[in-house]
């Protein structure tokens, strides 16, 4: 049977993960269904969720008002990309205090540590999939890696950009920076695991 | 410990990718008006993506009269240290200098806006040479195509701002998706030729076909003022929405501000829009443009 994947789609860069997903079933030849995750509803089967980049403030909001916390909580295995990397960490650094989190994964993150939109930049980056160009956009930073079970998937320079935790069948992946604009990489490993 | 030297040794800021990646990551999202660091944090809880830094919005703009300028520094300051979320902020068509302080102050996008009063009447801003990303008003393809060979990293509608009133938004959305479906089938002069009507680079037309889009995120602005107006933008295939005076001019701003935060998000879905519609006062003060002469068309600006 067809894996579904679903992506959150309440705000942010949803059609480049719907993009990025196809793309990448394709190259590992695994046929995956991508569903656009708005309800409780369109939650149904999912073995997957992506959860975009975009404003972490009003992507919590608006998983709150459409109840989605407790389904989200439930999936085998989430990626998520900037704003969605601060929603899985179990430490905020710079969150509004009424924000609420999945905190899922054994890593600190600093929500604006880079500052404007100035600060932003591409960079080329070591990953476990070999040497990508990586976007960061008022990117957050992995401050503090969780000991055991979390390991990092890609570096810029000496600084973990992207982290991998595996809790029994549970697989998480946060990033800092945004893989669904240059690589398809690793959505591939996502969809494998 | 992390090495800042060595890690941004081979890292690029102000690149185009960079620029136009904000505006995709502000995608499904309402950018709202305020004029105070209390505004901005009703914008922020209320679930907007960014906040826009103004001394008056639009329909307080065209009542006062006279010219209308970049917004004091220390007012955009203030907005800045109340909110986490992107901060943006106008200067006026053509008036470089405006934009550099607003680059100095660290706002995270320009709007280089038709709301203010143009600087230059002939010129807009090299766009180019800002590691700040800018956003430009377009009432069709070739407004929007001249503003993103001039740099610009975000396309909004112009719309009639202040009105309240949807239809020139409305009619500016559906003037650039017809544009750009008049391209399909053309073939190589006959590109060249649309390339020359639109005075842009016959690259940037190709790639607009290509895509079936724009190059850039674009988002409604100008008029809208009711969760159904947000949706109907979105619906009609834009990314995203700006609303100006919609919401601080209504009776409830709280109120009307999440609603229409909602109503974008579940654009789709006639049943959310219509909870998100329910009990929210009266909206704002709406002009009907028949009565608007053709002088007082801010969208007549920067073309």
């Amino acid at each position: 049977m067809m894996k579904r994947i679903g992506v959150l789609a309440l705000q942010g860069g949803v059609d480049e993960h719907i993009n990025a997903l196809l793309n990448a079933s394709e190259k590992v030849q695994a046929p995956v269904q991508v569903v656009e995750v708005r309800t409780a509803e369109d939650m149904e089967g999912l073995d997957g969720i992506i959860l975009p980049g975009g404003e972490s403030t009003t992507i919590s909001k608006l998983m709150e008002r459409a109840n989605l916390f407790s389904p989200v909580l439930q999936v085998r295995k989430i990626m998520g990309t900037c704003a969605g990397a601060i929603l899985l960490a179990k430490k905020v650094e710079g969150a509004n205090l009424e924000q609420r989190f999945l905190s899922l994964m054994d890593i600190s993150i600093d929500r604006n540590a880079y500052g404007s939109q100035k600060e932003s930049f591409e960079a080329q980056l070591d990953t476990e999939f070999g040497r990508i160009s990586g976007v960061f956009i008022r990117a957050p930073k992995i401050t503090i890696m969780g000991s055991g079970h979390v390991r990092p998937l890609a570096f810029h320079g000496e600084e973990v950009v992207a982290a991998y935790q595996k809790s029994g069948e549970r697989h998480y992946i946060a990033l800092a920076f945004h893989p669904e604009l240059t690589t398809t990489k690793f959505h591939e490993f996502f969809i494998r695991l | 410990m992390f090495d800042l030297k060595k890690s941004e040794a081979n890292s690029s800021t102000g690149t185009f990718a960079v620029k136009a990646g904000l505006a995709q990551m502000l995608k499904g999202g309402v950018i709202m008006d305020v004029v105070s660091a209390q505004h901005a944090k009703i914008a922020e809880e209320a679930g907007a993506v960014a906040v826009m830094a103004l001394e008056a919005v639009p329909s307080d703009i065209r009542k006062n009269g006279g010219v209308a300028r970049m917004a004091d520094p220390k007012l955009i300051r203030e907005i800045k240290s109340e909110v986490s979320i992107p901060l943006m902020a106008k200067c006026r068509i053509g008036h470089f200098v405006e934009a550099q302080v607003l680059e100095s102050l660290n706002v995270d996008y320009i709007d280089e806006s038709e709301v203010l009063t143009p600087a230059d009447s002939e010129h807009h801003i090299d766009k180019w040479q800002f590691k700040v990303p800018f956003v430009c008003g377009c009432r069709d393809l070739g407004e929007a195509l001249r503003r993103i060979s001039e740099g610009a990293a975000m396309i909004r509608t112009k719309g009639e701002a202040g009105t309240g009133n949807i239809v020139e938004a409305v009619r500016h959305i559906r003037a650039v998706n017809r544009g750009i479906v008049s391209l399909k089938g053309k073939n190589k002069d006959e590109l060249s030729e649309s390339a020359q009507a639109l005075r842009v680079p016959v690259s940037l037309v190709e790639k607009v076909l290509e895509l079936g889009r724009l190059p850039v995120v674009n988002f409604a602005a100008g008029g809208i003022a009711t969760p159904s107006d947000a949706a109907l933008c979105m619906q009609l295939g834009c990314d995203g929405v700006f609303v100006g005076s919609g919401i601080f001019k209504s009776s409830d701003p709280e109120k009307r501000a999440q609603a229409i935060v909602d109503a974008v998000a579940h654009f789709n879905n006639p049943k959310k829009i219509c909870e998100a519609s329910e009990g929210l006062g009266k909206p704002m003060d709406s002009l009907d443009l028949e009565n608007l002469r053709p002088e007082e068309k801010l969208s007549r600006r920067g073309i």
